[in-house]
């Protein structure tokens, strides 16, 4: 009998040191898989990460390697040549360059102190309540509106009301033009550097106001003696940030610039920026140096681009990290 | 030597008055926008507008249905590639805040957010328009996915960011594995953040028109190949408004 038990005991414990050893294996077999997994998506997050450089890089290469032979034709003097003539060959990129920052200054200066007053209204006056949630929310909606959008209602109604403003003070009434479309480009840009503007503006430490307002400054005085030069590299950062999306604005600036290349002669004449001779001659371009002029005038827009959000986005990080 | 507190207190309410004009100055263009659009549109917006086709020029009458039909085309295609790489890109930003890789390929997403649309366009011309021998949805929507890329990348690295590190902690201290914890635990709990981001990076691309111009082109017909010209509402809303006819 008890031979029996004995054996039985023995069998028990060898079964259950087989279980133990296939769950052991079933384990292990488990926390491999694990580790091949952690492995592989590690992996592939670097992957992802090196991919999205190589994409940058191979977007400059792409416009580079393109644009050698408008490089190679025109050379260096593409930069202030006055004529665009791609009939007889001649390729001068210096009236896009000049509408370029001609709209976009204009715009910058018109929208300027739209988008300095929304910011200080919500930043300072108004942080709170729901009026300055409505004010902010419909700031935001200004920037979600497709460019689109903006050309159409800028060929529809604006060109009308600026058509009788020129006649009004006296040019030439053509309506569309440099003027028109830096209107349309400063209502475009105001989100930007009003919401950077806000934030800026509620990161002043309020010991600084509290302390100004205890020696009797009035409101506007806090403004422009603590908030002001408390904020300045931040707003002016905003106002670049809004500036490198005025220079590669593309549709609405197209659609009421009036597409003429030569030189504009003042605010009010129709130009080209060189955005928006890209977007009307790219699919038109019939031989290699006209394309490859174009996309060089693409470079430099990306070129101009680049420098200005570089400097604003480091301005940025310094002012938040300070 | 100080001007009189009366003066003063009357210099501040201009300012503050002269603000709130501004800032309501600059809703004005907004609001007038949303009312001609609303309502010269709203009285032509029925059934047979959103189902048919464009009638040749010249003639009145006709729809979006091909322009409605394309966007959405090229917006799914384009999501679908950005999307989870725009994702994974966060998530491997905020894993690695101060990796040498990390720091480039933040410079880069940076950079990328900043390239006017067009430059996009004339990219994808090159990459896929050129070599597959003509115009198509397909490289149209590469050039929308390229342009939503930095929006989904940075809207997640900064949800991902402000997860409490403890969340992070108490999974690995479970014995969970690295791609358990991203997948299962950190983008569940910020997945509002991403959402968010994403629906702002379509919101963005729905309304883009100038990489498109040189890459899906625009067709007047109905088509759901993406290797073909495929027709998109701003692209349609661009052609119709410069063309010299008034439909």
């Amino acid at each position: 009998m008890s031979q029996i038990s004995a054996l039985r005991s023995v069998t028990l414990k060898r079964l259950d040191f087989t279980r133990q050893k296939a769950e052991e294996t079933v384990r292990i077999k488990r926390s491999y898989r694990h580790i091949w997994g952690e492995k592989a998506f590690r992996k592939t997050l670097i992957i992802i990460a090196i991919a999205i450089i190589t994409l940058l890089i191979a977007l400059v290469v792409t416009l580079v390697v393109q644009s050698i032979p408008s490089i190679k034709h025109v050379g260096i003097s593409f930069i202030w040549t006055k004529v665009w003539n791609p009939v007889k060959d001649i390729y001068g990129g210096l009236p896009f360059l000049i509408g370029t920052l001609l709209s976009s200054f204009l715009a910058l200066i018109i929208s300027i102190p739209f988008s300095f007053a929304v910011a200080i209204i919500l930043g300072e006056y108004y942080p709170k309540g729901w009026m300055s949630n409505l004010l902010k929310n419909t700031v935001e909606l200004i920037a979600a509106v497709p460019s689109v959008i903006y050309g159409f209602w800028g060929l529809a109604v604006l060109v009308p009301l600026v058509r009788a403003f020129e006649t009004k003070i006296g040019v030439a009434p053509i309506g569309v033009g440099i003027f028109t479309a830096s209107l349309i480009l400063a209502v475009m840009v105001i989100p930007y550097s009003a919401s950077l503007g806000r934030s800026m503006i509620q990161m002043v430490p309020a010991d600084l106001k509290e302390a100004a307002y205890s020696l009797g400054a009035t409101r506007w005085e806090v403004i422009r003696t603590v908030v002001f030069p408390y904020v300045k590299s931040g707003l002016f950062a905003g106002v670049l940030l809004s500036l490198g999306r005025a220079i590669g604005e593309t549709m609405a600036v197209t659609m009421v610039i009036g597409n003429t290349n030569i030189l504009p002669r003042g605010i009010f004449s129709p130009g080209n920026t060189m955005a928006s001779v890209i977007a009307n001659e790219f699919t038109e371009a019939d031989h290699p140096v006209y394309l490859s002029a174009l996309i060089e005038l693409g470079l430099l827009l990306f070129v101009v681009t680049l420098i200005i959000n570089v400097i604003g986005k480091s301005i940025i990080k310094k002012f938040t990290q300070e | 030597m100080e001007a009189p507190i009366k003066f003063r207190i009357g210099k501040s309410k201009i300012y503050q008055a002269l603000a709130i004009v501004l800032a309501i100055g600059c809703v004005v263009p907004l609001i007038a926008i949303l009312l001609y659009i609303i309502k010269s549109g709203a009285s032509k917006i029925n059934w047979h507008f959103l189902t048919s086709i464009p009638k040749p020029v010249g003639e009145s009458g006709g729809g979006i249905a091909n322009a409605l039909l394309g966007s959405m085309i090229v917006i799914f295609i384009s999501s679908i590639i950005a999307i989870p790489i725009g994702i994974l890109c966060g998530v491997f930003l905020s894993e690695n805040r101060k990796s040498k890789l990390a720091y480039y390929t933040r410079l880069s997403v940076d950079v990328l957010q900043g390239v006017p649309s067009i430059v996009v366009g004339i990219v994808a011309y090159f990459w896929l328009v050129k070599p597959f021998g003509g115009f198509s949805a397909l490289s149209g929507s590469i050039a929308l996915a390229i342009m939503m890329l930095p929006i989904v990348i940075r809207s997640t690295e900064e949800t991902l960011k402000l997860l409490p590190n403890s969340i992070r902690e108490a999974a690995f201290a479970l014995g969970m594995p690295f791609h358990r914890v991203i997948l299962k635990v950190i983008i569940p709990c910020g997945i509002n953040g991403i959402l968010s981001g994403v629906m702002l990076s379509v919101a963005r691309i729905a309304g883009e028109t100038a990489p498109l111009l040189f890459t899906a082109f625009g067709n007047p017909y109905i088509a759901t190949d993406i290797t073909k010209p495929m027709q998109t509402l701003p692209l349609l809303i661009f052609n119709y408004a410069t063309s010299p006819y008034n439909d």
